[in-house]
């Protein structure tokens, strides 16, 4: 295990998600979504094409961003199983977001101060736009939970869907050598921000629910398959095309 | 003028694609153009991690360069990332004339769940309100002025 699995597992995180809230581009429930949707979308994928061009360079095999985005295969993705999950309903989709962000944004602050340089140019960019996706998703979260009986009803219905895919944030993955920060240690950041939301929004986090992993070890759920099948066709169909 | 300072003067001067009443030394994104041997190399850094507009201002840049009479390269920095504290204040200005608020405020202060209070571009009021967190590009928000009713882009605090 090396430095540039891990960069891989954050870039394969940051594409799968960005790839899944592309998909309501022009699908969103009003208009301002439909802008914000995509805006979300391009942090994200924009995150991952830095960190995939930064694997490819740590691994030294010659691999690029669009080596490792289009030319991988399910089993070779390393991102955890919260990301590929399917959009569901909007709650879903925001709630999905907030989990990550909530997450993310500690994760870059400890990032900033990176021996590596590249990993800390990063995160000086993704820590502010994390903070932003963390209040857009919060505030749907709260709006929702706590709106009416239909969108409440919602609300909880996706925190059941998705709350047992969360403890793979914590788990360590690939050894950074102490290079990323130590995942495990930002629980207690994520707990105070999904806590102050719920309590917002009127919901509560279900005790019990036996946490899925795999992910990190290219174990997936179906979703991926197809996601990567629309994703990677066109470059497959056309490999090296360029505009 | 030495050398650096024209190739600086050439690269300076290019308009941001998608805010064309600002240049990229008003927004902050040209770092700094210095001279390796015959080479005119220029630092840029993106505003947004996804912002598309990345590569087509580095091209921008590395074009007027070139025709500036200079062999040109341009190298991406990351590190420290771009602030919308490096916005000059003939930036804001000019920013404010075209219709769109200029960030308020320093960048790193924005609390968790308040949207900035922001003044209009028109008018100067305070009571306006977002509309919007995301607007027609990665760098601006959505938000409209409550005494005149002016919509308006507000360049976002980052
Ligand atoms: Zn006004």
């Amino acid at each position: 295990m090396a430095l540039w699995e891990a960069v891989l597992e954050l870039a394969d995180d940051h594409l799968v998600l960005g790839h899944r809230v592309s998909e309501w581009c022009g699908h969103a429930p009003m208009l301002e979504e439909d802008l914000a949707m995509p805006n979300m979308a391009l942090d994200l994928i924009g995150t991952a094409r830095t960190l995939y061009d930064h694997a490819g360079a740590l691994e030294g095999a010659g691999r690029d961003e669009n080596r490792l985005a289009y030319f991988r295969d399910e089993r070779a993705y390393v991102n955890c199983l919260l990301v590929e999950r399917p959009n569901g309903d909007f709650a879903q989709t925001m709630l999905r977001q907030l989990y990550f962000a909530a997450f993310m944004e500690p994760y870059w602050r400890q990032a900033l101060h990176s021996s590596d340089a590249v990993i800390a140019g990063v995160a000086g960019k993704a820590v502010k736009e994390m903070a932003y996706h963390i209040r857009h998703a919060g505030e749907w979260v709260i709006r929702l939970g706590d709106g009416t009986e239909e969108s409440a009803r919602r609300m909880q219905s996706a925190v059941r869907a998705l709350h047992g895919y969360t403890g793979e944030l914590f788990e360590a993955g690939a050894d950074a050598g102490g290079v990323l920060p130590d995942r495990a240690a930002l629980r207690g950041d994520w707990d105070r921000v999904i806590g102050e939301v719920f309590a917002e929004a009127g919901l509560r986090q279900p005790d019990g629910v036996p946490m899925q992993s795999g992910g990190r070890r290219g174990l997936h759920g179906e979703g991926l398959g197809h996601l990567l099948a629309e994703m990677q066709s066109l470059a497959r169909a056309h490999p090296g095309a360029v505009w | 003028m030495s050398e650096q300072a024209r190739a600086w003067a050439a690269a300076a001067a290019v308009p941001d694609p998608e805010v064309p009443c600002v240049t990229v030394a008003e927004l902050g994104i040209l770092r700094w153009v210095e001279m390796r041997g015959a080479v005119a190399v220029a630092g840029v850094s993106p505003t947004y991690s996804g912002c598309p507009a990345t590569a087509f201002i580095e091209m921008a840049i590395e074009a007027a360069l070139c025709q500036a009479g200079f062999e040109a390269r341009i190298e991406r920095v990351l590190s420290p990332a771009w602030t919308t504290d490096w916005i000059s204040d003939e930036g804001r200005e000019k920013l404010r004339a075209y219709g769109i608020a200029p960030p308020e405020g320093p960048a790193g202060k924005a609390a968790l769940f308040s949207a900035p209070e922001v003044s209009c571009p028109r008018c100067g009021s305070r009571d306006t309100a977002q509309i919007s967190a995301f607007g027609s590009t990665a760098c601006k928000a959505q938000y409209q002025c409550r005494a005149c009713a002016e919509p308006f882009d507000y360049f976002k605090c980052i």
